[in-house]
């Protein structure tokens, strides 16, 4: 008894103490933010400005689900855009990502959103718009910046209004380990015959599995399968806008071709592949057990950081004879003005200022494999980054195809993609049958696609 | 429920006042401490339990006609069960869920039985220690068990090369062997708590009669043990129908593969908040969570009066 005691006594003392150093960062941080507040109240304007928005200081809140991001847009971007316009302040306002839609909604009809808003692509944010919560922006002279596709995330179905200013998108491709690539004497494919025959060297080799990727969450073998090598089967944007028209369905040759591909890797991934799981194949690559990665362009950033190997990139490879080669580069990030701003005119200056090409290099810089969407020339400091983007010099940007308008009815297509390729790759359906029940699933309640 | 609150009363007011009168006869006074008494755990029950499930009930009539939210009756529950995508996603939730408990009734209760009868043998050594072993994954989080069978199953860096989790005729019944694994301390312990309270005397004199150890357990601990057995199946049913933590953690929402681990809990939560692009709605939603209560409901009817009536109970 008297052992449990001062072992009781002991484990208090450590947590006591525990809890006194967890107290010193936040104490560091008001000192720091103190200073901050100092040095504005030395420009003339009082106190409250700093957090009010009388006299000549105007403060517009950013509402976001990019908590990771805290530190890159208060220590990188927004002092860039203080310092050309003095009399905006600018604060990033984060929440939970699997909180935002409901928290934003949520604020929004309460009416104590900020100023800025952060978009989802595509229904979230064009909901969002037809409730009357944000604004149209597309007279904004920045806009030009932007392709079609680049707006296509944030646009009314007819395309006549645009209502968030794209901010970046991630592409699609393959990571390889360099080293790897090295020791065996490989070379990155540039046709699917290629490619295959690049991951039955790495097999025969036995030294390394050729892909890292499992299926026991799904959405890999959807997002970063069959989207990824996808539009070089299905003419990327062609074949998108095709199946929105009605005018291709997802049974004809291209999409069967597109699941047949991606059954056929199944034999090059690790050894139950049917239970491993997104960081699974995540640290499978980076602690070197696999040579290739089917990759997002968002996972640069982690790779660099845990992969103690050179890291390279490869495009999905498309078919011998292919001229021209397509890629994913999905829209996935816009910001957008609250339509209830007391501060229209100030957030349309970030707004454009968002469009310009100092904002697109300030940000790709600090967050590698998310990517501006803007027509700028931006050179990165990451030469894997800058391999990804490169890309879009050489091959055809597209986007998910289930993303716009065809997952709004059920079933939904997303969901479908996720279930049949994970089963397309898993065995358990044959790819034609696959594309069969797609078609199926949309036909159900897709008017163009019911004839 | 309001039933229940409005009758109580006055039947407690009848044997109360009943009791009161031997001392003053000449007063009949309303009791009104029963009321306060009472208050607090009815109002707290209706606010947080009766009233969210009506209030969910009335949601399930609902509709959206034309965009508009209007009353629609029983057609959320005729496309459920009719609509050949809804009913067919449906009734597979219905169907794993009925398979996910059967592994429940069917390993749990005899491991738990196992564990009870050895714990309470008299030659064991340490008890405290095993009842506190066996039981303490009870108390983990639902997460944390998740995550470390995944760990454990894992081909990569687990003890098993199979993908016991991923495949779809193996999934499920791994899922539930992992939540026997963490419940099986709740039978074990409530098993054990009748066994010792079992009197030595009718022991005794069974042996005395000449009964075998094995004849003692069938004839004597078993019978008694038969209420408890329903009690914790009962309970591991309505627990059962309502899972939802453990396929989450492990399989997310989609509950793969090929929904093979869909469970009625995973379906409404699908349903309901909407999944990914999928977008929720609050009166299928509804409808599901309706339909889950009636499943329940019906279990526990099937319990009470196929069970829990026939079964001898024996004072001791």
């Amino acid at each position: 008894m008297n052992r449990s005691r001062s072992t009781a006594a002991i484990l208090a003392a450590i947590l006591v103490l525990a809890g006194c150093g967890e107290g010193e960062d936040p104490r560091d941080d008001t000192a720091d933010a103190a200073a901050t507040d100092d040095g504005t109240t030395d420009d003339g304007t009082t106190d409250d400005a700093a957090a009010g928005d009388d006299g000549d200081q105007v403060t517009l809140i950013m509402e976001s689900w990019r908590n990771d991001d805290l530190a890159i847009w208060e220590d990188t971007i927004l002092p860039a855009f203080h310092a050309e316009h003095p009399d905006i302040r600018v604060t990033f306002q984060p929440s939970a990502p699997d909180e935002y839609n409901a928290a934003l909604e949520a604020k929004l009809q309460g009416g104590t959103a900020g100023d800025l808003i952060t978009c989802r692509p595509f229904d979230v944010a064009l909901d969002l718009y037809e409730d009357g919560h944000l604004a149209p922006i597309g007279d904004l002279e920045g806009m030009d910046a932007f392709s079609d596709v680049a707006r296509s995330a944030w646009v009314t179905d007819d395309g006549s209004d645009v209502f968030c200013v794209p901010m970046a998108s991630v592409i699609h491709g393959f990571i390889y380990n360099a080293d790897a690539f090295d020791e065996l004497g490989l070379e990155e494919p540039a046709t699917e015959e290629e490619f295959f025959e690049l991951l039955d060297t790495i097999d025969a080799d036995g030294t390394y599995d050729p892909l890292a990727m499992g299926t026991a969450d799904q959405w890999e073998a959807a997002t970063m399968g069959l989207q990824n090598i996808g539009p070089n089967y299905w003419a990327g944007e062609e074949g998108r806008q095709g199946l929105i028209d009605g005018t291709e369905s997802f049974d004809e040759p291209q999409y069967v071709a597109a699941f047949e591909q991606l059954g056929r890797w199944a034999e090059y991934m690790p050894s139950g592949f049917e239970a491993i799981a997104y960081p699974d194949s995540q640290n499978l690559f980076t602690l070197g057990g696999a040579a290739i990665y089917p990759a997002g362009s968002w996972e640069i950033a982690l790779f660099r950081e845990q992969a103690d190997f050179e890291l390279g990139a490869f495009l999905p490879p498309p078919p011998a004879g292919q001229d021209t080669c397509y890629f994913s580069d999905h829209t996935d990030i816009a910001v957008g003005m609250n339509a209830a701003s007391e501060h229209p005119e100030q957030a349309r200056t970030f707004l454009e200022w968002m469009s310009t090409a100092e904002f697109s290099e300030l940000y790709a810089n600090s967050l590698p494999g998310f990517f501006p969407l803007s027509d700028h020339e931006v050179d990165l400091d990451d030469p894997l980054a800058q391999e990804f983007l490169a890309w879009r010099e050489v091959c055809e940007p597209s986007i998910r195809n289930s993303y716009q308008i065809l997952s709004r009815g059920e079933p939904n297509l997303e969901n479908e993609l996720w279930d049949l390729s994970a089963q397309v790759i898993n065995g358990t359906i044959e790819p034609d049958a696959a594309a069969q029940r797609a078609q199926e699933g949309l036909e159900r309640w897709y008017e163009p696609q019911q004839d | 429920m309001s039933q229940d609150t409005g009758l109580e009363p006055h039947e407690s007011d009848g044997s109360a006042a009943a009791a009161r009168r031997d001392h003053r006869p000449a007063r009949r006074r309303f009791p009104t401490h029963l009321i306060v008494f009472l208050l607090p755990a009815v109002a707290v029950y209706t606010m947080f339990m009766v009233y969210p499930l009506l209030d969910s009930m009335r949601l399930s009539m609902f509709g959206d006609v034309d965009g508009v939210r209007a009353f629609v009756g029983l057609d959320n529950f005729v496309r459920l069960l009719t609509d050949d995508l809804l009913s067919a996603l449906f009734w597979n939730a219905v169907v794993q869920n009925l398979l996910f408990f059967a592994v429940h009734f069917f390993v749990q209760n005899p491991i738990g039985l196992l564990l009870a009868t050895l714990l309470a043998s008299p030659t064991l050594r340490g008890r405290a220690t095993y009842r506190t072993m066996i039981f303490i994954p009870t108390t983990l989080s639902v997460v944390i068990v998740g995550f470390i069978w995944q760990l454990i199953l894992s081909p990569l860096w687990g003890i098993v090369e199979t993908p016991l989790l991923g495949r779809s005729s193996t999934a499920l019944v791994t899922l539930a062997m992992m939540s026997v694994w963490q419940y099986v301390g709740i039978p074990m312990i409530l098993f054990y708590a009748v066994i010792i309270s079992i009197p030595e005397d009718l022991i005794e004199a069974a042996r005395v009669d000449g009964a075998s150890g094995w004849n003692i357990f069938w004839r004597i601990k078993f019978p008694l043990l038969l209420p408890t057995v329903g009690m914790v199946s009962v309970v591991t049913y309505v627990a059962n129908m309502n899972a939802f933590d453990l396929i989450y953690t492990v399989k997310g929402a989609l509950a793969g593969p090929d929904f093979s681990t869909d469970i009625m809990g995973t379906l409404f939560f699908r349903t309901f908040f909407g999944f990914q692009l999928q977008r929720g709605s609050s009166t299928m939603g509804a409808t599901v969570a309706t339909m889950m209560f009636l499943v329940i409901l019906a279990g526990i009817l099937l319990y009470f009066f196929g069970w829990h009536r026939r079964v001898q109970t024996y004072e001791l």
